[in-house]
């Protein structure tokens, strides 16, 4: 019986402790993750199993993004990604077929009288960056690994989607479409304190 | 504001607003009608011209986008290539109401300028972005084989 009630007290402290630390980490800001007991975890945990790159997943996983990412030659448009109008391809350098150029109706800039959508070096990713389909654990895979990637590093990773215009425009994508919902200046703290803890990637 | 470009091989001093469409430049400030308006948002191509050769929709390029550049109309396109292309769609007769035959004649000398001779593919894909409501697009695609031969 008392040995009972030292085990509970033991176990309530424990429990107390973790609550308090929690607290304290949610006050300096620690990435949040969906089924965490918290709603977060240490950078530490995180980097145990990956889960600082869930929400990075989720704003690579916005249409903004993947639309322009896919493992064939269709480029997508719209909120449920449909295969882009006029059979549109990517071509022998990801920016179009003949006559059908990505410059053919897109600008360095929305059109504001059309909608047409538009930014600085408008282009689809090449096949070895498509995305489309693959869980976080490949996804974050084909994120990291420098021959697929263009040859970024991670820190130019972090680079790249900080400051690159055509990245960007997914937080300004002009006419009725849904910006990517994570605010910008968020995501680039989930990718450095994700970068900060050596990149890793989740399991699955 | 003012704008310097080369239309049809003819240079030009424009007065337009810098986000003119181009397509307005050409009908009402030019008088250039033989490139037609179909829907003004890049659906159609009865807008095609050539900016700097490439195809492109002039209802999406803007006045300020041609400063220093070429843009060739149907009423400029008449080198070996668009003579070509011409004569092939007056032999197999391809226009039927004809709205949007001017940007299917400027697509097709676009894709026969850069591939002498196009597979039914080739020209499926470079075609795709110019519609015709008379669905004329069997007799496009044999006006473009046609043309083939004499480029």
């Amino acid at each position: 019986m008392a040995q009972g009630r030292m085990r509970l007290t033991a176990g309530l402290s424990a429990a107390f402790a973790v609550v308090t630390v929690a607290g304290m980490l949610e006050s300096a800001g620690p990435a949040r993750i969906s089924g965490s007991p918290f709603g977060y975890v240490t950078p530490a945990l995180a980097a145990d199993n990956g889960d600082l790159f869930a929400p990075i997943a989720e704003v690579l996983r916005h249409p903004r993004c993947m639309n322009c990412h896919p493992r064939d030659d269709r480029p997508r448009q719209g909120e449920d990604r449909h295969p882009h109008q006029q059979n549109v391809v990517r071509g022998d350098d990801g920016l179009g077929f003949t006559n059908m150029r990505c410059t053919s109706c897109h600008r360095e800039e929305n059109n504001a009288y059309s909608a047409v959508p538009g930014a600085p070096t408008w282009h689809l990713a090449p096949l070895s960056m498509g995305w489309q389909g693959l869980n976080n654990a490949d996804l974050c895979a084909a994120l990291k690994d420098e021959k697929r990637n263009g040859g970024r590093n991670v820190a130019a990773l972090v680079e790249h989607m900080d400051k690159d215009k055509l990245v960007l425009w997914g937080w300004e994508p002009g006419g009725k479409r849904a910006p990517v919902s994570t605010p910008h200046d968020q995501f680039v703290k989930q990718l450095k304190d994700w970068a900060a803890a050596d990149a890793p990637c989740p399991k699955s | 504001m003012s704008i310097s470009v080369n239309i049809n091989g003819e240079k030009r001093k424009l007065d337009a607003a810098p986000d003119t469409p181009l397509l307005w430049v050409l009908r009402d400030e030019l008088g250039l009608t033989g490139t037609k308006y179909g829907c003004g948002a890049a659906l159609c191509g009865a807008c095609s011209v050539h900016l700097d050769g490439e195809v492109v929709r002039s209802c999406q390029i803007q006045a300020q986008d041609v400063e220093g550049r070429t843009v060739t109309t149907i009423e400029g396109a008449d080198d070996k290539v668009a003579q070509a292309v011409k004569a092939a769609w007056n032999k197999l007769d391809v226009a039927q109401c004809g709205y949007c035959q001017s940007g299917q004649i400027m697509s097709a000398i676009g894709l026969l300028s850069q591939n002498a001779k196009p597979t039914n593919d080739d020209i499926d894909k470079a075609m795709d972005g110019n519609v015709c409501r008379c669905a004329t697009y069997h007799r496009i695609r044999a006006a473009i084989h046609e043309a083939a031969k004499s480029v």
